[in-house]
């Protein structure tokens, strides 16, 4: 009987070891949800956002633009193709469009490929076509783990976004370090302040009563903060999502999450 | 007190080594700094002695009815959002509760780390509200302008004092 003390005890000190191991484990924005978003989130027929990724299922087929080729014309089923790679952006993708020149973001690189594989329009930034595409891609890495490249030509949009989520801004004076690094868990009034985790997006934020991205949410941080809002697709957002991409490595991709 | 120090604003980056509880370098860099003062022959009043602001900031006393409504207001300061204090039902936990905070702290230290908290804490995350200057990227509608008027800082002053 003391033994088996002795090995449960073992166990449990094996088992405690990884979490003491890391000592800032990256948490999903859903676990700063009250239960009713939590629910709603994890319910894939409730989910609103999914309304989106079936949207996007249906344009991943459909032929656009002068060359009439639709995504699924070159990617095939995107089941397989697009399996992980929403967890990998932003992304300098060396075989992408521009090649390897840039960090693009997701919404980009599906603008890139609108642009030059379909040779149709870009999509305007948070348009439905944009944002069903986007979640539609990002769902399909759902439960994959967030790993980015911050090497080569990512380096310096990496540490552009570092210094920026570190920079006190806007008449508020606050950097995203303040909240999100030092007072996550506590609460804003009655609103718990997350650890500002990009898993979750593109999300349906209940204040929005819409799907949006995640640079919708930052500019919405930035006006917060009274900051001057970066452009959508501008480098400062972009160097931003990628920041926030290699700080929250390891954590699995849940879009489109569901957000008060 | 000898020369008469300007009013505010007045903006003088002493590390504030007693109140942060630092020692070795930081306390001997605010010695330094403390010195240098001295030797420029500016009269150290207490006007900007760095841990508070003597003088109000406008010639009508503060009000604490209206200081009480300005930290509960979204327009206002909204410290609620932030700071739980009596009489306020719902407040964030961000800064700490100001229950008994006129006990604490003389109306002139309250006054400071309202105008700017930097001083006294240069890492704080509550802003600094009643400074224009040292910030990035502020909004353009909101450039040149302190997020609280002087005399909404006295009113706020006026009733946080009165919480003994």
């Amino acid at each position: 009987m003391k033994h088996h003390c002795e090995y449960s005890l073992f166990a449990l000190v094996c088992l405690a070891l990884p979490v003491f191991a890391q000592a800032n484990p990256p948490q999903s924005g859903r676990d700063f949800q009250g239960k009713e978003t939590r629910a709603l989130e994890a319910d894939e027929f409730a989910n609103p956002g999914m309304l989106w990724v079936e949207q996007g299922a249906k344009l991943w087929r459909e032929a656009r633009g002068a060359a009439g080729k639709s995504c699924a014309d070159c990617h095939g089923d995107a089941k397989q193709s697009m399996r992980g790679v929403a967890a990998s952006y932003p992304k300098a993708d060396a075989n992408g469009i521009p090649p390897g020149r840039r960090v693009l973001s997701l919404d980009q690189r599906i603008n890139a490929c609108v642009e030059s594989r379909q040779a149709a329009r870009a999509f305007a930034w948070e348009s439905r076509e944009l944002l069903s595409l986007s979640a539609f891609i990002s769902h399909q890495s759902k439960g994959l783990p967030i790993k980015v490249d911050i090497t080569g030509s990512a380096a310096a949009a990496y540490a552009r976004g570092k210094a920026l989520y570190f920079q006190r801004i806007g008449q508020m004076n606050l950097a995203c370090t303040h909240c999100h690094d030092q007072n996550w868990g506590k609460t804003l009034l009655a609103e718990p302040v997350s650890q500002g985790q990009p898993d979750g997006w593109p999300a349906y934020r209940l204040e929005w009563q819409t799907l949006g991205s995640l640079q919708r949410r930052l500019r919405a941080c930035f006006f917060g903060v009274r900051a001057e809002q970066p452009a959508f697709g501008s480098d400062d957002l972009v160097a931003l999502e990628l920041y926030l991409a290699k700080r929250a490595e390891g954590l699995p991709i849940a879009a489109p999450g569901v957000r008060r | 007190m000898g020369v008469r120090s300007p009013r505010w604003p007045v903006r003088k980056p002493l590390p504030q080594a007693r109140e942060r509880g630092e020692s070795g370098p930081a306390r001997r860099f605010a010695a330094a700094a403390a010195l240098s003062l001295c030797c420029h022959g500016v009269t150290h009043s207490n006007e900007n002695a760095p841990d508070r602001i003597d003088t109000p900031l406008v010639a009508t006393p503060g009000d604490a009815g209206r200081g009480q409504r300005i930290f509960a207001e979204r327009d206002g300061g909204h410290c609620v959002l932030c700071h739980a204090a009596p009489g306020i039902t719902q407040a964030g936990n961000i800064g700490p509760a100001l229950h008994g905070v006129g006990a604490r702290l003389s109306s002139a230290q309250i006054r400071l780390r309202i105008v700017d908290i930097t001083r006294v804490n240069p890492g704080a995350v509550m802003p600094a509200f009643h400074r224009t200057t040292e910030l990035n990227r502020v909004a353009p509608e909101r450039k040149g302008q302190p997020i609280l008027p002087a005399q909404q800082v006295e009113d706020l002053v006026a009733w946080l004092s009165s919480l003994k």
